[in-house]
């Protein structure tokens, strides 16, 4: 519990200077980490000492840093937020780490999420996702009261779970086949569920699925990689519905 | 249905679909075995009764699974390692999902493989060779250590290839959900194991009682 | 100094809006299709303000700094958004939630404006009802509510710990329907710099591409602005990374006045700060004082054993647990609003009682729920916030404790603005956190997120028509214009400025000693000489931060430190204004304690009759001091009497 002090660090970090450049590793060593400190301070260490080297700092996405936002990604020796569970980066803590220890930090790589620099890649596909139709297609104003419709606890619950996406990329960037499935599910899923959804699931299923497969994302083979990195531990049961609402829709074509 | 089979899960249902229509056939190739060990009658009344015409008509369709679930495969596999141009330097590919899960086009070729043997050896002797009992042609070639190895390996393959595919196969046409899951994914491993067990033990009790 | 006009309407205070709304102008449709208008943030306000205007026809433009407009840091709002549905049926009204917020407010925000956002706070459920946002339900399948700080209600609509980003996904949502017909054009990675203000109107903005570092200029009708809160102003806050302040800050120093500045929330239930590396503090939810119950040791001993790491809190017995917030406030106990929590918490630590290492933190306690309801319900109930907790300290909160104390959350304080939302620029608006808002002194828990979507839904495209009917023959605005190339040339030139510093200290050095300024002195207790002091060292700072700002990286290509400098730049000024006015203030009320102004029991003490008033703030150039003016607060339908929550 209490915390203790990493000596020294090597850092592997991805360093690419923007979207058309090459890029390449470069090593790092930073020292004397409180074991409390959370993994992207650490990197603000690195960056505050690039810095008085006269050096460009390492750019990686973050902002609310306390895993809700969804903007921090970095693969993590070998793992999508590092190696600890139901976490972003910015919840990874560095005792999660050996003193002595070599990271490697990459950024996510799939093709749909092109780098833009060093570890930060341009998520834009997630939202033109959802721009194809992850939505209720309701106006502001004249709406039905609150409690005009009611929702079985259950069904609101599911569909929490799967409205509990932040859109950080971890999904797509492990799945072996880069498959966006489960950010796709977890949309079409939770509305589905909700009466107020239901009414255009069939035509969000197929929308956000043609966008997805116009974008360039992999074809989902079940193997459950995103469920398990998902911080938000979605279950690809929500990928099942997906399939169902997608059939459903197409067979009524 | 527009378009339906050019999308990323149409093209998944197809695999879902003739993988699990390739495990019926599997089901019905298996107990057609299992006579191996019951008898040489019996074997031989199965294989005669597999060449009933009504059955022949099958084969066609049969072939066509195997064509299609490959082809599908291909298509699925080219198209998902194209949408990871770069590839990451470190990966603990372990910590989040099955072996099996992550190789399933590598044990798909690999079976295929054997698949080729086979239809080389023994289907093809049965089909067009001129066999008097299908029994004793069966028990003198897996008498072979060489092919009763290969035979005991592939349907190993075959089991480790139908753990994931068995519960793939019903999460890509929508019939999953989390109890649903755990349920398929034992009857997966059942099936994996029937298949496994069912197709080595074969060969295995030729080779230490074929003598 | 002169007195600014409100533009409240006039007649009774429940008929204000309606008559307003009834007699204002509106656009027609066809005309909309040829009125532009720039939504600068996309939180809650921008959001939704976007996705209404673009529904009513208007063409938007929206920015926001992030890689997507979903990750606003209306996002991380966890506990609730109130509403006067009076389900529960336990006498809520829309004049409660109206009085309770002016109270909660400490009775420094206008009557109009929060009776208007009390009565617009019901159609705020119906809306995010309807665009599938999902609420937490009984098993009748009708909604649940919870309580919140400061109301004698349960009026608290919720989505597990999790409803500010269920309610910005809705908005976003919406927003990106819009965006896919067409009427929204989005752009991401884009941070607004100055609004470009043509004979006394606003009329656009200068923007910077975050990707490629290119000084990009946009033209519209009208702008709004919601950007939200400058909590970051103290380095460590709740607020996201990113927060800032600097669009509102230029639009101060293009002539829209500042309103209440001095006015930031502490909140009183976070993760405890745990050495000098944090970059962030993360805030627990106010929710968890629904269960949790908040207490100190009553020895000193126990207290000093707890800060030596030599006892354990479970060994701590609980005849030896003072629980301060019940015992000095019996009525609200421990959902006493959060400026009174927080200073309570303050109180206790700095006789003493402090519970760990740093001697700066209180317990909140679930031992005693967990006991009463089953550990089940309390995970239900707030497991997200546990395993978050856990995360972060490596405790697990449902057999030990949790530690917290209080840290910047929420600025009241923001750019003033009329009854219609705007700003003293004409055509430039601003909404959610980012105006001085209508929380008075100090939010209620669960506000902030009502008040962003009241604006950004029901408000303003209301009151933004009424500007823009008289705007209908003005065509598209020529970003050729030479305010265009001034402002532009501007915005380089002070970009240029620091990169060309060459110092020795990043921007987050400066930004920490400029946070280390206004903890300790325009923090949770502030007396007129530590203020003065604070004034001193700001400029010693701006000084310095002139001299010795090391910015790397290229000018014209993606460069965070640059981001960074650009926002400390303007933080320090603002910490400057934050900092005058605190000490025009001399009175306690809400979140802003002047040591001189206390009760005999310590508690804030108001002072109606000399500050019974909005302090605005008009900027007069580089280097001078603002000129201050004041917009009188009339209460015709409240008493004002001393907060008490005993």
């Amino acid at each position: 519990m209490a915390d203790k002090i990493l000596k020294e660090l090597t850092l592997k970090i991805w360093r690419q200077k923007d979207a058309k450049s090459q890029g390449g590793f470069k090593t790092y060593k930073v020292h004397n980490i409180s074991t409390g400190t959370s993994f992207l301070e650490m990197l603000d260490i690195l960056n505050e000492q690039l810095v008085e080297q006269n050096e460009e700092p390492v750019a990686f996405d973050h902002d609310c840093r306390e895993g809700i936002c969804g903007t921090c990604s970095l693969f993590v020796d070998g793992r999508a937020h590092g190696p600890d569970d139901d976490v972003t980066t910015c919840q990874l803590h560095m005792r999660r780490f050996e003193d002595g220890a070599t990271i490697t930090i990459e950024p996510w790589r799939c093709g749909a999420f092109p780098v833009i620099k060093d570890l930060i890649v341009d998520r834009k596909a997630y939202d033109k996702i959802l721009q194809a139709g992850g939505y209720v297609s309701v106006n502001t104003g004249g709406v039905p009261d609150a409690n005009a419709i009611p929702i079985a606890n259950d069904k609101a619950e599911e569909a929490m779970d799967a409205a509990a996406c932040i859109g950080c990329g971890a999904c797509a960037a492990t799945c072996k086949n880069s498959s966006a499935m489960l950010f796709v599910a977890a949309k079409v899923s939770q509305l589905a569920l909700l009466p107020q959804g239901k009414i255009e699931a069939a035509r969000r299923a197929k929308a956000m699925v043609a966008k997805m497969d116009e974008l360039g994302f992999g074809n989902c083979t079940n193997t459950g990689a995103c469920e398990m990195e998902c911080p938000k531990s979605i279950s690809i049961s929500h990928i099942a519905r997906l399939n169902r609402e997608f059939l459903k829709a197409k067979l009524k074509d | 249905m527009s378009n339906f089979l050019t999308s990323s899960i149409g093209k998944k249902v197809i695999m879902s679909l003739s993988g699990l229509f390739l495990i019926l056939f599997l089901c019905v190739h298996l107990s057609v075995n299992l006579l191996l060990l019951v008898s040489e009658e019996a074997f031989n009344a199965g294989c005669d009764f597999m060449a009933l015409p009504f059955i022949k008509v099958i084969e066609p369709v049969l072939a066509l699974g195997f064509i299609v679930h490959i082809i599908w495969a291909s298509v699925l596999t080219i198209q998902n390692q194209k949408a990871r141009p770069a590839k990451y330097a470190k990966r603990c590919q372990s910590q989040n999902c099955t072996w099996a899960s992550r190789n399933m086009y590598i044990l798909g070729a690999l079976v295929l493989a054997f698949l080729a043997l086979h239809i080389a050896t023994v289907w093809y002797q049965f089909k067009f060779g001129e066999i008097t009992s299908h029994y004793e042609f069966v028990s003198s070639f897996l008498k072979q250590p060489c092919f009763g190895v290969i035979y005991i390996i592939a349907a190993i393959l075959l089991g480790l290839h139908i753990t994931h595919g068995f519960w793939s196969a019903f999460q890509t046409i929508g019939f999953s959900n989390d109890i649903w899951r755990k349920r398929l994914e034992c009857i997966a491993y059942f099936f994996a194991f029937v298949f496994a067990a069912g197709f080595s033990i074969i060969p295995l009790y030729f080779m230490i009682f074929g003598n | 100094m002169s007195v600014i006009d409100a533009k409240i309407p006039a007649g009774p205070l429940k008929d204000k809006w309606s008559n307003h709304k009834a007699h204002i102008g509106v656009v027609s449709p066809a005309n909309k299709k040829k009125l532009d208008v720039i939504v600068v943030g996309t939180g809650l306000a921008g959001g939704s303000a976007a996705a209404s205007l673009a529904e009513l026809g208007y063409n938007v433009t929206a920015f926001c700094y992030q890689d997507s407009p979903r990750r606003a840091h209306s996002i991380a709002a966890q506990g609730g958004i109130n509403a006067a549905k009076n389900y529960p049926n336990d006498n809520d009204s829309v004049f409660r939630l109206f009085y309770e917020t002016i109270k909660g407010g400490d009775y420094r925000a206008r009557e109009a404006n929060v009776y208007r956002l009390a009565e617009v706070s019901n159609a705020i459920i119906d809306q995010c009802v309807a665009q599938g946002v999902p609420f937490a339900r009984e098993y009748g399948g009708l909604l649940a509510n919870r309580s919140f700080g400061g109301a004698l209600v349960s009026r608290t609509f919720y989505a597990r710990g999790q409803t500010g980003q269920q309610l910005l996904l809705g908005a976003y949502g919406a927003m990106n329907r819009q965006i896919q017909n067409g009427k929204v054009k989005m752009y991401n990675r884009h941070e607004v710099l100055d609004v470009v203000v043509i004979d006394g109107k606003a009329r656009g903005v200068i923007a910077r591409d975050l990707v490629t570092g290119k000084i990009e200029r946009f033209g519209a009708h009208a702008v709004v602005l919601a950007t939200g809160g400058y909590g970051n102003v103290f380095f460590l806050s709740t607020n996201a990374m990113g927060c800032n302040g600097s669009a509102a800050w230029q639009a101060y120093k293009k002539g829209a006045m500042f309103g209440n500045p001095c006015f930031v929330q502490i909140h009183p239930t976070c993760i405890p700060v745990h050495g000098d590396q944090q970059s962030k503090l993360t805030l627990m939810s106010e929710s968890l004082r629904n269960d949790g119950r908040v207490w100190v040791p009553k020895k000193i001993e126990d207290a000093k054993a707890l800060q030596a790491g030599t006892k354990h809190p479970n060994d701590i017995p609980d005849e030896d647990r003072d629980f301060y917030l019940e015992r000095r406030y019996p009525a609200f106990g421990n959902l006493v609003p959060r400026d009174v929590a927080s200073r309570a918490a303050k109180e206790r630590c700095d006789a003493g009682f402090g519970v760990n290492n740093t001697g700066k933190a209180v317990f909140l306690d679930f031992k005693y729920a967990i006991e009463q309801l089953g550990r089940d319900t309390i995970e239900k109930r707030y497991g997200n916030l546990f395993q978050m907790y856990e995360k972060i300290t490596a405790v697990d909160p449902y057999h030990n404790p949790m530690m917290i104390y209080p840290a910047i959350h929420y600025s009241m304080g923001g750019l003033w603005v009329d009854y219609n939302l705007m700003t003293t620029i004409p055509g430039l608006y601003a909404i959610g956190e980012c105006n001085f808002s209508d929380h008075g002194a100090n939010r209620l828990g669960a506000s902030a997120l009502m008040q962003g979507l009241a604006d950004g839904y029901f408000i303003l495209p209301y009151t933004i028509g009424d500007y823009l009917s008289k705007e209908i023959q003005t065509p598209k605005i020529n970003t050729n214009a030479k305010e265009f190339d001034e402002a532009e040339k501007h915005v380089t030139d002070r970009l240029r400025r620091l990169y060309d510093i060459k110092g020795t200290k990043s921007p987050d050095h400066f930004h920490k000693e400029l946070g280390h300024i206004m903890w300790e002195y325009i923090g949770m207790a502030r007396d007129a000489e530590g203020l003065k002091k604070a004034i001193e060292l700001i400029a010693e700072l701006k000084k310095a931060f002139y001299q010795d700002l090391r910015v790397t990286g290229e000018f014209t290509a993606m460069n965070n430190e640059l981001e960074k400098a650009a926002r400390v730049a303007d933080f320090i000024e603002l910490a400057d204004l934050m900092a005058h006015d605190a000490l025009n203030r001399n009175e306690s009320c809400g979140g802003h304690l002047r040591v001189e102004s206390m009760t005999s029991e310590g508690e804030a003490q108001r002072d109606d009759e000399n500050f019974k008033y909005v302090s605005i703030w008009e900027y007069q150039g580089e280097d001078k001091a603002p000129e201050f003016h004041k917009e009188e607060l009339v209460f015709e339908n409240i008493q004002l009497t001393q907060r008490s929550y005993k």
